[in-house]
């Protein structure tokens, strides 16, 4: 199957997070009742029309601006036509030759366009197979009709399934600390569809592509555009031809299967929405859009690897979790404490963790737990005043009340003992306690250590350091 | 009664404003009159004592005709189609709230075309309206049934819709006035849309008078309709008796060399021109060289938007259904149910014009020569004040005259659309009687002034004018009684 590269561009609907719809003064919900954020122009009736809402214009002009797009002097927005119950005025209110903002550039991979639509209705089909062919019924929640998106089109510049998944998740990280959408791909905010083809390697030309819809998590993601690239490599292997169709996956097996064209092979008949002047963003809204833009978050993750010294894996979390980069920000901006690194992998691995353990949608900056309290518990562990064990018990005290790691460990008594004559009684009382473990290490063998290691960590709680224990139980044993 | 129904609007709002008139009595005065409708002008008339909102302002006391592409919260409105035959709107359009805001109370919704589709109001689906001054005749589309009511003394004063003539062009057949102001100046939120970039809300009245106070209530910018600027500074009638240097032109293209003009037209037009010079105005010819192309332009355009526009009509959510096994059936059967042939005719023509491969041949061609169109008309502004033309090439024809044959009725408005096609107002004024070509009753002739974006009080001074020296004060033989 070599020979045969993976061509791979992504179109990415972004529903953006404005108070109300894209052309009407509907609030926008999630979960909500059906069909009760609905007024007369989001139903389509007669005689309603369009006006279009500033604060979207503006957060598209804002991942605009982090895409590095150029912004056009003048837009207009065109009417995509088609027939189905989702779209209330059986065309969409969407962008063809004039969109807001044309190429620009995120982490390598080249943004053809990113322009501003509405969204439809939801359809919900009543019956097994929650898909139109063999409903008995379908019903519409326009709740979700009119909501604002913005839809960015990317070059086929992705070469693999593995480099799709991690250039949405670096999108969905850019665009996160926008705060312009929830970017959340289960609930729909965030909706990547992929147009995979293969080519033989070298070759300039684009094989024929095929589009897939539905996978709604990074995993589907990759796992969806994997299992297309082996059906087309395993059709050219046949002598077969790649059809250009659309496909939907399915997450409960994985399978990918045709849409009836039917349903989604259309000639839109695009043409200048009459209802609609052309949208000129003033130099204000420029100006807002550009405003405090935050770092790009592989700008950020680059800057932290080389300049700070951070881990490549912290520095990705930390980067592409604008909560978690802003709580890592504020600790390294405390007076004293641990280095960006040691402080980096405190952040990004304990507190990360006890905080999905306490609750999945924790807020770091919202926990008891202090930056400047996690760096100082960091700068304890990496002065060796205390242990790494001990550290991850100030830690939990921390996230569960609160206050200052010195006073923890002077409260609680988990100062590093290592060195003391404490640490050589309890060393020994080890020794004596697993007398075969004993024998195996003076006959040479060091595996056998790690059980006297465990005893005296569980005798001292953790407080002693585990370099420290090993040396002093070796030398004990002779074998120092 | 028949005296207070002779009254303009105008003369009535100052009575009632004077106490000698009660505005209920002259309510009552037009229900009773529309109630008794012998031209099928009415799709839906306020009940008897119908209570409504603010009884102060400009225009307090005064009854309106609203044509039914007006949507009125949990009033019947249908735009002349079977496909919402039953439909009450949720809300009501911008224009009827100011009007209603400025003390108009609502007397009835009006016949039309369906969708405004039309030239001889022939096509609504809830039958012909018939011309006052000879029921064997249509009133004009598409807002005849306005027309009709007004000239048949069944509303003092009526709002329609003007896409490609449809105001003017039933104003000249009935023998009242009818202004499409500049695109823009009204709001169409809630007017439901036919050709979104053409369509223009405007007021059919008895003389210029009234419609200047009802465009001046109706004009101004709506934030529900991005399209809507209102008109600076309102609308002001200098009340000017003469038109001493003013230029009026007259296009060649759709007077001079027009082909179809009637000969009882042309004298009409002739006489009218000779009274604008007795008044002082300079007249000359001039040149729209590509206005013939504006049938061709506008019968691309306004279906291609239409076929967009009219896409939601499809059983979900309003409007009739038409049950059907699946999906596309039911949007098949409720369409081929719920729209008349001359409905179905444009969405097709449209469907087409905007298809891919045809686009640019059809809908791009088409945008150009609007925009030479409006440049044609650019440079005649630049020489003349106003362009001038006959209003329809006709007088009212015989029912069922033109329906067999579509270029004969698009032909109705040669000489009004290319004005909305480059966004400009034009007013019809009744100019005189005259006899259809092979002779038959005497019917009225309009005459058409033109005039740059905004200039709505400069067209109504010089209409102003001219009407008092036409001295048109006919009135059809069966509403004189």
């Amino acid at each position: 199957m070599s020979g045969l590269e993976a061509v791979i561009g992504l179109e990415i609907h972004v529903q953006l997070a404005t108070r109300t719809k894209m052309f009407c003064g509907c609030e926008l919900s999630f979960g909500d009742h059906a069909n009760v954020h609905t007024c007369p122009i989001c139903l389509a009736h007669p005689g309603t029309l369009p006006v279009t809402n500033e604060r979207a214009v503006i957060y598209g002009l804002r991942i605009a601006a982090a895409l590095g797009c150029e912004v056009a002097p003048r837009s207009i927005f065109h009417r995509k036509n088609y027939f189905y119950p989702d779209s209330p005025k059986a065309y969409q209110i969407s962008q063809y030759d004039f969109p807001l903002a044309g190429p620009g550039e995120l982490g390598g991979i080249r943004v053809h366009r990113a322009h501003l639509e509405e969204d439809a209705a939801k359809l919900i089909h009543v019956g097994e197979s929650g898909r139109i062919h063999g409903s008995g019924a379908s019903l519409v929640d326009f709740n979700r009709g009119g909501t604002p998106l913005v839809e960015i089109v990317t070059e086929p510049d992705l070469r693999s399934a593995a480099e799709a998944r991690e250039w949405a998740q670096l999108l969905r990280a850019t665009l996160r600390q926008l705060d312009v959408s929830n970017v959340n791909m289960e609930e729909g905010s965030l909706r990547v569809d992929a147009n995979v083809s293969v080519r033989p390697e070298g070759s300039g030309e684009l094989g024929t592509k095929s589009e897939l819809k539905n996978m709604n998590s990074f995993r589907f993601l990759e796992r969806g555009i994997e299992a297309e690239l082996e059906r087309q490599r395993e059709l050219i292997a046949a002598g077969e031809e790649v059809q250009q169709e659309t496909l939907h996956f399915d997450p409960s097996d994985g399978s990918l299967t045709p849409l009836r064209s039917k349903e989604y092979s259309h000639d839109y008949r695009y043409f200048p929405e009459p209802d609609l002047v052309p949208m000129v963003p003033t130099e204000e809204m420029l100006e807002e859009a550009r405003r405090d833009l935050p770092e790009p978050p592989a700008a950020r993750r680059e800057r932290y690897v080389s300049e700070l010294g951070v881990s490549e894996g912290a520095a990705a979390t930390l980067a592409f979790e604008p909560a978690y980069g802003e709580y890592f920000e504020r600790a390294m901006g405390a007076p004293g404490g641990g280095s960006a690194a040691a402080t980096a992998i405190w952040v990004t691995g304990e507190l990360v963790g006890s905080l999905r353990q306490a609750d999945a949608e924790e807020e770091p900056l919202a926990s008891k737990a202090t930056p400047e309290a996690v760096r100082a518990l960091a700068g304890l562990v990496e002065e060796k005043k205390i242990s790494n064990g001990a550290g991850k018990q100030v830690l939990a005290a921390l996230v569960a009340e609160g206050g200052d790691p010195a006073a923890i460990v002077e409260r609680d008594g988990l100062g590093q003992i290592s060195g003391s004559g404490e640490l050589e009684a309890i060393v020994d009382r080890a020794i004596e306690a697993e007398p075969e473990a004993a024998d195996e290490v003076r006959k040479g063998n060091p595996k056998a250590i790690g059980r006297i290691v465990g005893a005296v960590m569980k005798e001292s709680k953790g407080r002693a350091d585990g370099d420290g224990v090993q040396k002093l139980i070796l030398e004990r044993l002779g074998q120092g | 009664m028949g005296e207070l129904l002779e009254l303009t609007a105008s003369e009535a709002i100052e009575r009632i404003r004077k106490r000698e008139l009660s505005d209920d009595e002259y309510f009552e005065a037009y229900r009773e009159a529309a109630a008794g409708d012998p031209l099928n002008a009415y799709l839906w008339l306020a009940p008897e004592n119908h209570e409504q909102g603010n009884r102060e302002g400009p225009l307090a006391g005064a009854p309106v005709a609203v044509k039914d592409i007006f949507c009125t919260e949990g009033v019947l409105t249908t735009a002349g189609s079977r496909i919402l035959e039953g439909y009450r709107p949720p809300y009501t359009a911008t224009a009827v709230r100011r009007l209603s805001g400025q003390g108009a109370r609502l007397l009835g919704k009006t016949n039309m075309d369906e969708f405004a589709m039309g030239s001889s109001n022939e096509n609504s689906g809830y039958g012909a309206v018939l011309n006052p001054w000879d029921p064997g005749r249509v009133p004009g589309g598409s807002s005849g049934g306005s027309a009709a009511a007004v000239a048949g003394q069944m509303a003092p004063w009526a709002i329609g819709t003007d896409t490609g003539g449809s105001i003017r062009q039933p104003a000249a057949l009935c023998g009242i006035v009818g202004m499409k102001p500049t695109y823009g100046a009204v709001s169409r939120y809630g007017m439901i849309a036919f050709a979104s970039s053409l369509d223009q809300c405007g007021p059919l009245t008895r003389d210029v008078t009234d419609a200047a106070l009802l465009l001046s209530a109706l004009e101004g910018r709506d934030p529900h309709d991005s399209t809507s600027v209102g008109i600076e500074g309102g609308i002001k009638l200098s009340g000017r008796e003469d038109l001493k240097g003013l230029r009026f032109g007259i296009p060649r293209e759709l007077a001079v060399d027009a082909e179809g003009i009637e000969a009882g037209v042309q004298e009409v037009f002739d006489r009218t021109v000779a009274l604008i010079e007795g008044l002082g105005g300079e007249v000359d010819e001039c040149e729209l060289p590509h206005s013939p192309h504006g049938i061709s332009a506008y019968y691309v355009l306004a279906p291609a938007e239409a076929s967009a526009n009219l896409a939601r009509y499809d059983g979900v959510r309003y409007g009739i259904r038409e049950p059907s096994e699946d999906l596309v059936g039911m949007y098949e059967r409720t369409r081929a149910e719920g729209f008349g042939d001359e409905v179905k005719r444009r969405i097709m023509l449209g469907t087409y014009a905007l298809s891919s491969g045809f686009y640019d041949a059809y809908y791009g061609q088409a945008q150009r020569v609007r925009t030479r169109i409006a440049e044609d008309f650019d440079a005649a502004f630049e020489r003349f004040d106003f362009v001038i033309t006959p209003t329809s090439p006709s007088v009212a024809f015989e029912l069922g005259a033109r329906t067999d044959d579509p270029l004969a009725m698009y032909m109705s408005d040669y000489c009004t659309v290319p004005m909305p096609l480059a966004g400009i107002p034009a007013i019809s004024i009744p100019a005189g009687l005259a006899e259809p070509d092979g002779g038959g009753p005497e019917l009225p002739v309009g005459f058409q002034i033109a005039g740059p974006a905004f200039s709505e009080s400069g067209i109504l001074d010089a209409a102003y004018a001219l009407e008092r020296a036409i001295g048109f004060d006919a009135v059809p033989e069966r509403v004189s009684r």
